[in-house]
């Protein structure tokens, strides 16, 4: 039922106070009519009584305490999805952009979704490949898995989102994929850039699009995600197929979260963004994953700039502890001008370990291991040199110090249309090792090192030949 | 049974709900929301305005629908079926949620039975009519699993005598005892009620000294748990807070597991649902599912539901200690739990203490903690049970002053801190072995000695001491160098590093070494020590320090980890060797 109301009391920031209503719910969609005729959209945000406070997902500009009305649709926010969409670009709040015609809903959902039930989860366990070296050998993304980038102003995250979006597929499988990019808040430019990449390759027919510009309303980011992840959700449970959903960037939703809460004087957590952001950061990461019964899969890559690239600051820190991982970028090695800049150290996936070795090559996990120890080391000796003079090292840590150079080099480096199989990676890196002596690679196996180090390829060909002559 | 009450909502702010004419409901009674009945409980009463938190999602609710109060507190319900399954916060199966729901979300306003109700299990007595019964008593036992005995007990409160006492096969809703008490008789069933937020009553605590073995050798020797001690694990995201306590749940020697997912990564749920069933039993070789007990309240499923996923574990985890058993609960993560209590508390306009937590976070975190323990249980065996916790923490930035953390310090006893440098080497477990303490190993120190190794103490105080030296060495050689060091102080960093690499590293994905039993980390131990021992002693008498360190034998210490528990035999010659070898080194000029 729905129903009208002139009553609109105070108007703060996003928020609209409107008295008298009788019978508001909770969550409840209003459209706030001015005088000119034109209709801005909210939100049922508390309701106490006959008083509703309601969230505007567009400006509040020239919205006045008298001449404005308030309409309570007696529905919640949803969005009308269909496999039409696929291809198109919205804004959003989901109203198309491309100047194609409007969707015509197959059905409407909820966009707030329901959490998805444990039991009927499966376990992610499809190996992809993004044909990055860093990625694929070392912090492996498996479909269903939900893997944010943190990244910092000015770093090529764009660059390596657009780059997982045109690479990745699941070698031996043709199964119908999709792509859903929402996002919030970032620069024309940038947005351009997606679409341009989406375009160039053809992407663009299996992509869905939902874009808020920074010069869009604040407030409306708070239901982009929603839409994009409702509309994954369709493709992947309904339609059978497999989405990647990016988001970005992470950082302007909840600032654009924080606003809101300060507008409702609500008491702050950390850096001033309000208590559950925790709470509300896992209602979009979580809807991510593989359900029983189901062919489809939702994996997600957020990605988010770390202010002062401060990986404690609430935002990366308390989406670390929900996402399954993080591919996390370096102003260090951009500035040495290594794409795709992935610091490996302060990167993880939490899902590598199910599949690497196991539904991949059988030394994947212990090269992995190796590679990680090794760079590490490297790192530490190369920072001893500094401190103490390069004569100062141990003849092990000099070594050391020209693995870590080459890694950089050869194996973090790669081009950006550069799409390395995991049989190259790895076999980059056994290159890698023979830097290292022999009885330093204590993390791969043996028979690993016998069967694919390339000096005892060599020794064992010889051997062999030897036996045979 | 009280009257119910029927109110009227007023206001709606999330999960609170402000309901008015609710002047003859109690705090913490259970209320129903709105017509589609959404499951709330009284957090506050103030006239006749109650404010409710809802463990459902509340859009679409409108002020003026009824508020129902059902006149009891949130209870579990508890009785044979408890084991093998998984429930979330409020103890709804997720299984049957699936079924409810016909899909894999869960929608609202399901109402699924919390135990199956068809089920018959077999009911074996024990006591026999006309005994003398009080609380705490054994009337009969059921084979809950194969694993577990499930013991029906005389409920608290309840004595007399006991008239009747039947044998055979039942649900839970059937009685299976009368007892002819003070006040009349009473039928006794399997199925029993109890209030989550009240501690179930014991004869009495005591001080632990018998040590669980979890396999993690980190654990057991450096830092180790008590049957019935109280432990925390804090730590920044990726140093592996999950995947320890995933471990533990695997393979600590309890016989009763709880496992809470309070907030936490759905997949994580899923993982332990299917790994689970597929681990056996070392003992029996049954699947370890049939000792545990899951709780999922995943990170976006409802927040009040989560504030209360706690207190419906470590209720169940109590019955099962009442017993007799050792239990071990695994809360993942106390933080999350917190934060829902930080948000109530926010929506209550209370006046908030530190980083907006409610100035009772302190009060709650310890009382939740102090329902640990070894207890004599009610009953006239006097037997004993214990209910080991242990916490994960999640510090914001792997801060470990904040209010969570301090506030979880102040109780338990083990401190594990995680360190994200070393998960960042891929040191793992990355447990801090300078920063972490056990106020149990003293205490346990007895029991060790006794029946792993009379040397056990001794070697693993020397362990200690060495990785300390190590820390205050490695600045120096950050200074002016390896070299400048002497033979013996390279000795200990040398010692130190193999403790770290061959002994403190472990792997939880590789089938022999997640499991290290206490008799093999004795050995493996003892290797060490003695190439330490034995090692200080020849660079003593001039044996050069570089023959001491490069010796061949000390590939064997570095294998040991991948040796077979079976083979312990052979794990026991390698101390000998390595002393052998060592004394045998030639001194240089």
């Amino acid at each position: 039922m729905q129903k009208e109301y002139k009553t609109v009391r105070e108007i703060k920031g996003p928020l609209v106070f409107v008295d008298g209503v009788d019978g508001a719910s909770y969550e409840e969609i209003v459209d706030v009519k001015l005088p000119d005729g034109s209709e801005r959209r909210g939100k049922v945000l508390e309701v106490d009584g006959d008083k509703a406070v309601l969230q505007m997902f567009e400006s509040t500009q020239g919205v006045g305490v008298d001449g404005a009305s308030a309409k309570f649709l007696g529905k919640t926010l949803e969005l009308g999805v269909s496999t039409d969409m696929l291809g198109r670009v919205f804004n959003g709040t989901a109203d198309p952009i491309d100047g194609g015609a409007d969707i015509i809903p197959e059905k409407k959902v909820d966009i707030n979704g329901a959490p998805i039930n444990p039991y009927s989860r499966e376990f992610p366990n499809s190996f992809i490949q993004t044909g990055i070296s860093t990625i694929d050998g070392m912090n492996t993304l498996v479909r269903g898995q939900k893997l944010p980038i943190f990244s910092g102003a000015g770093l090529p995250h764009s660059r390596l989102a657009a780059q997982i979006a045109r690479q990745a597929k699941v070698v031996g499988s043709d199964e119908p994929f999709a792509v859903v990019f929402a996002a919030m808040g970032i620069t024309f430019e940038e947005a351009e850039y997606f679409q341009e990449q989406f375009r160039s390759t053809g992407a663009i027919e299996n992509a869905v699009l939902f874009l808020n510009l920074a010069n869009d309303p604040v407030v409306e980011r708070i239901a982009t995600p929603r839409m994009a992840l409702t509309t994954a959700e369709y493709l992947a449970f309904e339609k059978d197929m497999h989405v990647l959903v990016i988001l970005t960037d992470m950082t302007n939703y909840a600032e654009a979260l924080r606003e809101v809460s300060a507008a409702r004087k609500e008491i702050p957590g950390r850096r001033g963004y309000p208590g559950y952001l925790y709470t509300d950061l896992s209602t979009i990461y979580e809807r991510a994953g593989i359900v029983r019964g189901s062919k489809g899969t939702v994996t997600q890559i957020p990605i988010l700039t770390m202010p002062e690239d401060d990986k404690t600051h609430p935002v990366p820190d308390l989406t670390g502890y929900i996402t399954e991982g993080q591919f996390t970028l370096s102003r260090e090695l951009h500035g040495k001008d290594i794409y795709p800049a992935v610091d490996v150290l302060g990167s993880l996936s939490r899902l590598m370990g199910k599949v690497a070795g196991k539904s991949t090559r059988e030394d994947h996990s212990g090269v992995a291991s190796q590679l990680f120890a090794s760079y590490a080391r490297g790192k530490q000796a190369k920072e001893l040199a500094i401190v103490l003079g390069e004569e100062a090292l141990s003849d092990a840590d000099k070594k050391y110090a020209e693995f870590a150079e080459a890694f950089e080099n050869r194996f973090v480096r790669q081009g950006e249309d550069e799409d390395r199989s995991l049989d190259d990676t790895i076999a980059l890196a056994w290159e890698l090792f023979t830097i290292l002596p022999v009885s330093e690679l204590k993390r791969v196996k043996e028979q690993h090192i016998e069967e694919f180090l390339p000096k005892k390829k060599e020794q064992n060909a010889e051997e062999k030949a030897d036996e045979t002559a | 049974m009280s009257e119910t009450v029927t109110g009227k909502i007023r206001k709606v702010s999330g999960p609170l709900v402000v309901a008015t004419g609710m002047k003859d409901a109690k705090i913490f009674d259970v209320v129903q929301v709105a017509d589609q009945k959404l499951i709330g409980e009284i957090i506050e009463l103030e006239g006749d305005v109650a404010s409710i938190q809802v463990y459902e999602e509340t859009s679409g609710l409108t002020p003026g629908q009824p508020v129902v109060s059902t006149g009891l507190p949130l209870s579990v319900e508890l009785g044979p079926g408890l084991l093998d399954s998984i429930y979330d916060g409020i103890q709804r199966p997720l299984q049957e949620i699936e079924k409810a729901a016909g899909g894999p979300f869960i929608t609202r306003g399901l109402e699924v039975p919390k135990l199956d109700r068809s089920k018959k299990w077999s009911f074996e007595p024990v006591a026999q009519e006309g005994d003398e019964v009080k609380e705490g008593d054994i009337l009969g036992t059921v084979q809950e699993t194969e694993l577990i005995q499930h013991k029906v007990m005389v409920p608290p409160g309840m004595a007399g005598t006991v008239k009747s006492l039947k044998a055979g096969e039942f649900t839970i809703e059937e009685t299976v005892a009368v007892i002819a008490t003070e006040k009349g008789e009473k039928e006794v069933q399997m199925l029993q009620y109890w209030p989550i937020r009240r501690p179930r009553p014991v004869q009495n605590k005591q001080v632990p000294t018998v040590p669980h073995a979890t396999g993690w050798r980190v654990l057991d020797t450096l830092f180790p748990i008590a049957k019935g001690g109280v432990g925390a694990i804090p730590g920044p995201f990726g140093a592996g807070k999950s995947v320890t306590q995933q471990a533990l749940a695997k393979y600590m020697d309890a016989q009763v597991i709880v496992y809470i997912g309070c907030g936490e990564r759905g997949n994580e749920m899923t993982d332990m649902l299917i790994e689970l069933p597929e681990l056996e039993d070392p003992e029996t070789g049954k699947p370890l599912m049939q000792r545990t007990v899951m709780i999922a309240n995943t990170s976006n499923m409802p927040v009040a539901a989560r504030e209360a996923s706690i207190y419906t574990g470590i209720t169940i985890a109590e019955y099962y200690r009442d017993m007799g058993y050792s239990v071990a609960l695994m809360a993942d993560s106390t933080s999350r739990w917190a934060e829902a209590l930080r948000e109530m508390s926010g929506r209550l306009e209370e006046m908030p203490g530190e980083e907006g937590y409610p100035a009772y976070l302190g009060s709650r975190t310890a009382a939740f903690y102090e329902r640990g323990g070894i207890v004599t249980c009610l009953g006239s065996d006097d037997r004993q049970g214990s209910l080991a916790l242990v916490g994960a923490v999640s510090p914001p930035g792997g801060d470990f002053s904040e209010p969570v953390t301090q506030n979880t310090l102040r109780v338990v006893k083990v401190f594990w801190a995680l360190d994200a440098d070393l998960a960042a080497a891929r040191h793992y477990p990355s447990i801090n072995w300078l920063n972490s303490y056990s106020l149990y190993s003293k205490q346990l120190e007895g029991w060790m000695n006794e029946n792993v190794g009379s040397d056990w103490s001794e070697m693993r105080n020397r362990m200690m001491d060495l990785l300390q030296k190590e820390g205050q060495l490695q600045e120096i050689v950050r200074l002016v160098g390896f070299d400048a060091l002497s033979g013996e102080e390279q000795h200990i960093l040398e010692t130190a590093r193999t403790i770290r690499e061959d002994f403190l590293q472990q792997n939880a994905f590789d089938d022999i070494d997640a499991f290290t039993s206490h008799a093999k980390q004795y050995e493996m131990m003892r290797a060490i020590d003695t190439f330490y021992v034995n090692g200080t002693k020849a660079i003593e008498r001039g044996v050069a320090p570089k023959d001491v360190f490069e010796i061949e034998v000390r590939q064997e210490i570095a294998r040991m980890k991948g040796v077979e528990e079976t083979k312990l035999e052979e794990l026991k010659t390698v101390a000998d060797k390595i002393g052998a070898a060592i004394d045998a080194l030639q001194a240089t000029e």
